[in-house]
Parts: C-alpha cells; structure tokens; sequence
C-alpha cells in the first residue's frame, strides 16, 4: 500500500511549475528582446537539446557516454545528405535526422547493453570514434575533412527564409527545441520514465519487480540518439553545412560537461548548463581570446569545489547561508 | 528567470564593451580576425594575430584617414563557431572585411555567407585550392598546397632523382602534397611511392621500415606542423639518415616555429616552402626584427608572414577604395603587387590567389639556431591546380 504523501507526489510530478513557465516565458522574450544575439542563442538552444537528450540516458537511466555525438553527428550528417539529394524542406531534413540517429542509436544500444559503466563508456567512445573515420574517409559523400558543402535549406513551411542574422534560425531552433523538450518532459513523468528511474537506481530490484530492463534501456536511448538527432540536424540547417567535427570526441564531452554544471536528472540541466557555458565562452573569449580556456577551468574548479549540486541550489544555499537561516534551500 | 536575466545582461555588458571602443567622431573601420587562439592549433591563430597587431600598429591604425579596430575572435578551430563569429561580425559588429582563417574546412563553412553579404574575406592559412573558387569575395594571402608541391615535384626531379617515397597524414591537406608532388615527379620521369599514415597518434616505425627496404632517393614526408619533430626522431633512431635515402618534404614540416626544437635530426632536411624566417631581405629582417621584438622573441613562421600581408593587401586596398567594402574592395585588392617579408608577390587578378616565390631550403645551423636557409628559387608560381 502505497502512502498518501507518494501518490500525491507521483500525480503532481507532471504539474508545470510556476519557475519552468517563468523560464519558457524568458526563453520567448529573447526573441524580441535579444535580436543582436540570435546567433549565439541558435547555438545555444542546439547543444541545450543535445544536453538534454544526454541527460534522458545518463540522468534517468544511469548510462554514462562519451560517445553521444555520434547521434548528434549522424543527424547532422543525415539532414544535409537529405537537404542536397532529395529535398531541402527543413522540417522534413529534422525527421531523417531523427530517423538517422534512431536507427544507430536502436543498433548500437544492444552493445551499449551488454556492459556496466566503464564498458559502456569505451563502447559509447569507439561507437563515436568509429563513426568520425568514417566520416572521414568516405569524403566523396560526406565531403571528409573539408565538411559537407552545399546545404541550402528551403523556407520553413514554403513561407520563412533563413536570414542573415539568423533570426528565422533562432525561432526556428528555439520552437522545435521546445517541442522536443515537452516531449522529453513527458516521457520521464510517465511511467515508462519512472521505471527508468527504477533502473538507474537498482537494476537487479528492478528486474525482480517486473520491469523489463534492457527492452526499457533501448527504448530510453534509441529516443534519446534520435532527439540527438535532431540537435544535429538543426545545427546542419541552420549553419547549412556539416563538418567533420560534429562527431569529434570535445561535442561528447561538452554535453557531459553541461551536465556537470547544470546538474543531471531534471532535464533543466543540460539547458542551465549549456547557457552557462556558452555564455562564459562568449564573454571570456572576447575579452581574452588566448586565454579564455583557462578561465573556464578556473570558474569549473570553483563550481565543482562549491559542491556538486545543481547551480541554482548552489545559489540558493550560499544565499540562505549569507542570511544566517541555514542550508535550508 | 534569473538565469535569463544573468544571461542576458551578461550579453549587454558584452556589447557595451564592445561599442565604448567606437567612440570617435568617425565609425572606424573594423576588420573581424577568426582565428583558432585555442585548441590543437593554436600556434596558427597566436602567429597569425601577433603578424596582423603588428601591421596594424606599424600603420598607427589608420588607413584612409580612418580609425581602423581589428576586432580579434578566436573559433576553436570549429567550423560551425567560424561561421557564427562571422556572420556576428558582419551583422552585429558591421566589419568591412573578415580575414584569418587557419584550417580548410573553417574557410569553407564561411565562404557562402562573404558572397551572401558581400563582405570581402582574405584567407590568411588556410591552403586547399578550392577555398577561392567558393566565393569571388575570397582573397588568399597565405599560400595553396599545389603551389608548392608540384614545382618541388619537378624540381626534385632535376636533381637526378628517380624514385621516392612519400609519407603523408591521411587528410585533406596530406592528400593535396601527395597527388601534386607525385604529379609533377612522374612528368618528369620519375618513380613514386604513396603512403599515407594515420592522422592522430602516428607511431611511424612500420612505414619507415617499408621506406628502409625500398631504398629510394628520397623520402617526401609532410605531417600536421607538431608531429614532425616526432617524425625527425623516428627517422634518425631507425638510421635512415646515414641510409642515403633524403629526406624532403613542404615547409610545414620545419615550421620556423617549431624548427629550433627538433634539434640536429632536422640538419639537412630539404624543402620548397614560400618563406623562411632566414629570407635574405632588408625587408624580411626589419619584419623579423619587429615581430620579436613585440613578441618577447617570438620567430615569424609562415603563418605570420601570411597574416601580416592579408593586413597589407585590406589596408592598400583600403587606400584604394577610400575606406569602402564590398565588391569595391575586393577588386581594389586583385592585382595589388608588392615586396613582402618572402619576397616580390602579388595577387592574381583573375583568381585572386597569391602569386609568389617558391624557394628550396636546407636546414642548417646559424649562430646557434636552426634555419631553413634558402638555396634556389623558382620565380613567380601560380597556383597550378588553376592553370590547366
């Protein structure tokens, strides 16, 4: 018999809170607001998607990668393919991209399956390490080393042409970026996420209690490789065209990176992470383009010694401890 | 909403910095430099920038009777953060012209949008030969990959060599070296052999080993700039350079930056390359002088000397259009001839490619540091992959 205190818990998990509302709300009035930073926010809101579909399999399934771009590389790589040989309309580039990553994501998570952590973290890295040799070296279709030329992208919907400044870009990202996100917000308030969370904690109790791990672990990833996907399909359209760097080994460890600082396993910190980071890298690197990196540490050395919550934790305690109340937050 | 708020006037005391610098009377004239200052290939995007500060303070940064602001961005070597800063640079900061630009793929990624917004872009390092077909706004001040290989395939020929090997990282640049040496060397009659190696972590014993047996004149080798010492090593260790076989190769490999520190494995090393630190001009010596002396001893590489003459040609072609951008400055540059720290160059009009010496070196040391001292020229080469 379940208590009341966790039913009653259980049925508000999917409630919108008033600070989530309040932060999409922010994320809208950057269209109007920030026009002069549209570009920077398009990126933003790509590796903010990436982040998250990182955190579905490492925050909710407890699968740690360092391969995750290969997903991201393989959307990006399919949507362009897609745009210069069969058509250049961007909402169908985002589903091959998907599909693309999906399709990888199902075949590889059987691999991924089949080891504990360290394993899966060296079979996840030569997955991604795989890929990017193949990259390049099937240059006549992918373009190899000198990237994959000669993306042009259709209007969106036949009526909104990507601009210069990337404004139709930056709404373009930030809509499907969100969509994705409701999509991503639900699937781990179900039950199907809820379980996953069984998974993470105690797979062997999890076995024992009925739920079919490895049938829900390859559900989680082959969703999460396809949002990837989708990241990286965005990333090909609006930058119209691909490098070879979208499966580089520094994409993977960005993400995980984004999550260190954001905190895992509440999908808001891939997005709180990649705003920090890039926000950072923006200013730092303008201001001291050789040396930026080394800020950069210093500022995640402080974070990590802080301690490793989430940010806005963090925060919350050093001001409720400046207020004398006591780590209360 | 706080993380917004945070983020957003983050942003704005970014852009405030940025515009308290423009402050004169007259808008300046901005120059947006894109450089890889972090990451593998850092040493491209710190020659690149001290040559073009340099310039640009030995002009007291004025062209036309105008301010001019280099507005200096570093891109990780990333193509897809190249493309954003440029395209930041032209819509936010209004730049007249974008240069830098260490690697192929960056220069491609950013080739439609000089065409899209009409923004001249000089390409300081960047060396595969298709780069200046991409766009015509695209001007190159650095060098193309065939315009040194394929005279140096011919010229190893006249030396009565007959058979070589080459050994190249497998990548896009390595693969350019290959085909035009091996090209020029066939024509003129003589015998090669291609191996390409692994790009990351190149353990080259294997192949020397295959050199070894094979006994050829020559061993043409061209390896990304930080892997050549290691490459010295093995060669010398496997004692390949008391075997007879040369060792050749493209500048890139004794990289004036790097050439010191490779120690006496490097002596003897022959290569075709269009600048050397050691190029006997008054020109070359005030430049070399100038550059130490603002870089705590820094030696030019040819990245520098690639950086500082895009500066010559924005700003004569500047002087030309009156401080204008655009298609006008663009034509302004095509044509431009003048005497470089390497020597007579100019930019061919038809192609907009750098037109320049190729000169044959050999390390050697002088007062106690390595050089790569020039022995023969060969005048004026066009890129030839455009020629036909």
């Amino acid at each position: 018999m379940p208590s009341k205190a966790a039913v009653s818990r259980l049925s508000t998990l999917g409630r919108w809170r008033l600070a989530e509302i309040l932060f999409w709300l922010a994320a809208a009035a950057s269209v109007p607001l920030l026009t002069e930073h549209h570009l920077v926010l398009t990126e933003i809101a790509i590796i903010a998607l990436f982040a998250v579909s990182l955190d579905l399999i490492l925050g909710y399934a407890g699968i740690a990668s360092l391969g995750h771009t290969a997903f991201f590389g393989a959307g990006a790589y399919a949507a362009g393919l897609f745009a210069i040989h069969v058509t250049n309309d961007p909402l169908l580039g985002l589903v091959a991209g998907a599909a693309a990553a999906a399709v990888l994501g199902f075949a590889t998570s059987f691999l991924v399956l089949r080891g504990a952590d360290l394993t899966r973290l060296m079979v996840t890295l030569g997955v991604a390490l795989v890929l990017g040799e193949i990259a390049n070296k099937a240059g006549k279709i992918t373009g190899g080393a000198d990237g994959l030329q000669g993306v042009f992208m259709a209007p969106i919907l036949g009526r909104f042409e990507f601009d210069l400044f990337g404004h139709v870009g930056y709404v373009y990202s930030l809509v499907v970026f969100f969509v994705l996100f409701v999509v991503a917000r639900r699937i781990v308030v179900s039950p199907f996420g809820l379980s996953l969370l069984a998974i993470r904690d105690n797979p062997l109790r999890a076995r024992a209690i009925g739920i079919p791990v490895n049938t829900r672990l390859t559900a989680i990833y082959t969703i999460s490789a396809a949002i990837a996907g989708v990241a990286g399909a965005l990333l090909a359209q609006t930058a119209q065209f691909v490098s070879i760097d979208v499966l580089a080994f520094h994409r993977s460890a960005d993400a995980l990176l984004m999550l260190v600082i954001g905190g895992t396993g509440y999908l808001y910190g891939g997005i709180v992470g990649a705003v920090a980071f890039k926000v950072l890298q923006e200013i730092l690197s303008v201001w001291t383009p050789q040396y930026w990196t080394f800020w950069i540490g210093a500022i995640l050395v402080a974070i990590v010694l802080i301690g490793r919550q989430r940010i806005g934790n963090g925060v919350m305690g050093i001001w409720a401890r400046l207020l004398g109340k006591g780590g209360a937050a | 909403m706080f993380r917004r708020t945070i983020l957003r006037g983050a942003l704005a005391a970014a852009a405030l910095a940025g515009a308290s610098f423009g402050a004169a009377a007259q808008e300046p004239i901005r120059i947006g430099l894109i450089l890889p200052l972090t990451g593998p290939f850092s040493t491209t995007g710190k020659q690149i920038s001290a040559a073009a500060n340099l310039y640009v303070a030995q002009q007291n940064a004025t062209v036309a009777g105008r301010k001019v602001e280099l507005l200096i961005r570093d891109d990780t070597g990333t193509a897809d953060v190249t493309r954003r800063i440029a395209q930041e640079l032209i819509v936010n900061n209004k730049v007249t012209a974008i240069a830098g630009f260490g690697l192929t793929p960056l220069a491609l990624a950013t080739a439609p949008l000089a065409t899209q917004a009409k923004t001249p872009m000089v390409v300081m390092a960047a060396a595969t030969g298709i780069i200046t077909e991409r766009s015509p706004f695209i001007i190159r001040s650095g060098q193309v990959v065939p315009q040194i290989a394929y005279p140096f395939g011919t010229w190893v020929a006249q030396q009565g060599m007959k058979r070589v090997v080459t050994i190249v990282s497998d990548y896009g640049p390595g693969h350019d070296v290959e085909t035009f040496f091996s090209d020029a060397f066939k024509k003129a009659g003589g015998n090669v052999e291609n191996i390409r190696v692994p790009l990351a972590n190149p353990d080259f014993s294997p192949f020397l080993q295959r050199v070894a047996d094979a006994k050829p004149d020559a061993l043409l080798v061209f390896v990304p700039s930080g892997v050549g010492s290691q490459f010295m090593k093995q060669f010398v260790e496997r004692g390949l350079d008391k075997s007879g076989i040369k060792l050749i190769g493209t500048g890139d490999v004794t990289d004036d930056d790097i050439l010191n520190s490779m120690g006496d494995a490097a002596l003897g090393v022959i290569t075709a390359h269009h600048y050397s630190a050691a190029h006997n001009s008054p020109t070359n010596k005030a430049f070399v002088e100038a550059f130490g002396k603002a870089n705590g001893g820094l030696r030019p590489n040819f990245m520098a000397v690639g950086g500082y003459d895009g500066m010559h040609v924005l700003f004569e072609g500047l002087k030309k259009t009156n401080g204008e951008g655009g298609e006008k400055l663009v034509d302004a540059m095509k044509g431009l001839a003048w005497e470089s720290p390497r020597g007579p160059i100019s930019i061919d009009a038809e192609t907009r490619e750098i037109v320049q010496n190729v000169y044959i070196r050999r390390v050697e040391r002088v007062g106690g540091e390595l050089y790569n001292i020039e022995f023969a020229t060969i005048p004026n080469v066009k890129d030839p992959s455009k020629i036909k």
